[in-house]
């Protein structure tokens, strides 16, 4: 997956895990929680959707990667690269 | 060992009454609509399909859910507790209370439950199966979701209330005891504003149509809205149904003095057990249940004007009740004998506080609504004072005996009275 396509996965979560936040205007370099009422489960659902659907393991360490699209992108990119 | 004074010498203090009304039932989800659907015979049972279990019926509600929670808590929460935020909610408005201005810090939620958890845990079963059922797929949202205080938790997270808040798990006799242990906790002084009822989420889980249909207990032939039939010869067993109904409760005092419109008085309640089998149920104790909340009430049985019934459909649970009723009420032509799960189904821990509202515009309107599906009253049923499949206008009605009872011998009765 390209980076763009990554992001694209990371909105449709973000679409099913917070369904009333307009996601628009979402600044990719601005933490998710700065833009979005967003809680620990809901970082929560982050990573086990990807689990779910992508089969990607994020270590707990790592969490703090998902901060914003900026990051988290970044961090998926190698790990997507040959999905 | 202590006797309690007739439950309507109390002082205003202690005297209970009902103040707000927020329901949902499979025909409607309102007070005023479901009464309608009532006088109206309109069923709210339809056909239905769920995984592993397959075609079946159930009784569904429609309620708007988006009403008073967002989509982000909905898919968070549960069914249950959905169906608890809109009850809860639509009674505070139907109340009239100035909500902003209520302390609630001193208001407490009570929701009486069948069960909670099964729909949350079977559905995490099914997701895990996609993944050879490696748990590290199970959601962490599972023990909120389960937890047994879920359904009322989740109504005082939505609304900001601050008091105490549980279910109280009662079978299908837990309407009424979320309204019993709402009453109690006004006249200890708990609180000064209680959210009591019931509530159900069971047609979301296969279990229980495979359960009951593995006892034999489940109906499924036929007409979806003719399958519900106590009291007919030609019963075919249960149908499941959801739904919830949460009663504002406040003492008369409380209710006097803001001027609210007062729905009616608890005049007397009990509960009881039968301790003699699991599903089973046994009529000596249910006609001591009844007899106990009768003296409770100060009331002798003839002045009871209504009686709503627990009855699901199965002869057992039928013939055991109409027992314990004629013990009670012997031949007496004056009370008026109903059922509400031959509309709607048996909406479990919702049964006994849905039931109950059902029957409360009766203190206005003088009409006691039926029990439909009647087509061949079993002999054994044969109350005198049956309503059997159209309304009947019964002139002035001032109590009324709702009776709820459940699996392993729970027995429940409450007594409402005109104010």
């Amino acid at each position: 997956m390209s980076p763009a396509e990554i992001r694209d996965v990371i909105i449709e979560i973000l679409e099913d895990i917070a369904p009333d936040e307009d996601l628009t205007g979402l600044k990719d370099e601005i933490a998710f929680r700065e833009q979005l009422e967003l809680d620990s489960m809901d970082f929560l659902d982050i990573v086990m959707e990807l689990r779910k659907r992508h089969r990607i393991q994020i270590p707990e360490e790592e969490y703090g990667e998902l901060a914003s699209m900026e990051s988290t992108v970044k961090y998926l990119t190698p790990k997507m690269a040959d999905l | 060992m202590t006797s309690e004074a007739s439950q309507t010498d109390c002082p205003d203090n202690q005297r209970i009454v009902i103040t707000g009304i927020g329901l949902t039932a499979p025909n409607g989800n309102s007070y005023t609509e479901f009464r309608e659907a009532l006088l109206n015979g309109k069923s709210g049972v339809q056909d239905y399909e769920i995984r592993y279990f397959g075609k079946t019926f159930a009784g569904v509600c429609d309620y708007d859910e988006r009403r008073h929670q967002s989509r982000k808590d909905r898919r968070r929460g549960t069914r249950a507790a959905s169906v608890g935020i809109y009850c809860a909610n639509e009674a505070v408005i139907d109340s009239g209370i100035d909500w902003e201005n209520t302390d609630r810090s001193r208001v407490g939620i009570y929701v009486g439950v069948t069960e909670h958890g099964n729909v949350e845990t079977e559905n995490e079963v099914y997701e895990i199966k996609a993944f050879d059922y490696d748990t590290q797929y199970w959601s962490h949202h599972h023990n909120p979701r389960t937890v047994a205080n879920n359904p009322a938790g989740e109504i005082a997270l939505n609304m900001g209330i601050i008091g105490p808040h549980y279910t109280i798990g009662a079978a299908c006799a837990a309407g009424n005891a979320g309204m019993i242990q709402g009453a109690q906790m006004l006249r200890l002084g708990e609180c000064d504003f209680a959210l009591a009822g019931g509530v159900s989420e069971s047609i979301h889980t296969f279990g229980i149509f495979a359960g009951f249909n593995s006892q034999g207990a489940l109906a499924g032939e036929g007409d979806p809205e003719k399958a519900s039939r106590p009291f007919d010869k030609h019963r075919q067993g249960i149908v499941v149904a959801e739904g919830g109904c949460l009663y504002t409760l406040e003492r008369y005092s409380d209710a006097k003095r803001r001027g609210a419109k007062i729905y009616g008085e608890l005049a007397g309640y009990a509960m009881n057990t039968d301790a003699t089998d699991f599903v089973l149920p046994n009529p000596e104790r249910q006609a001591e249940c009844v007899r106990l909340a009768l003296k409770k009430a100060g009331l002798e049985a003839e002045q009871i004007d209504i009686v709503s019934t627990h009855a699901t459909g199965t002869e057992s649970g039928d013939l055991q009740e109409c027992a314990g009723l004629r013990e009670v009420f012997g031949s007496s032509d004056k009370t008026f004998v109903n059922n509400t799960k031959s509309f709607i189904g048996h909406s479990m821990g919702a049964a006994g506080a849905i039931e109950l509202a059902g029957n409360l515009a009766s203190f206005e309107d003088g009409i006691c609504h039926a029990t439909i599906n009647v087509d061949e009253l079993d002999p054994g049923c044969s109350l005198p004072g049956l309503v059997v499949n159209q309304p009947r206008e019964v002139g002035p009605v001032n109590y009324i005996l709702n009776n709820s009872f459940g699996m392993l011998g729970i027995n429940s009765v409450v007594i409402i009275k005109k104010v």
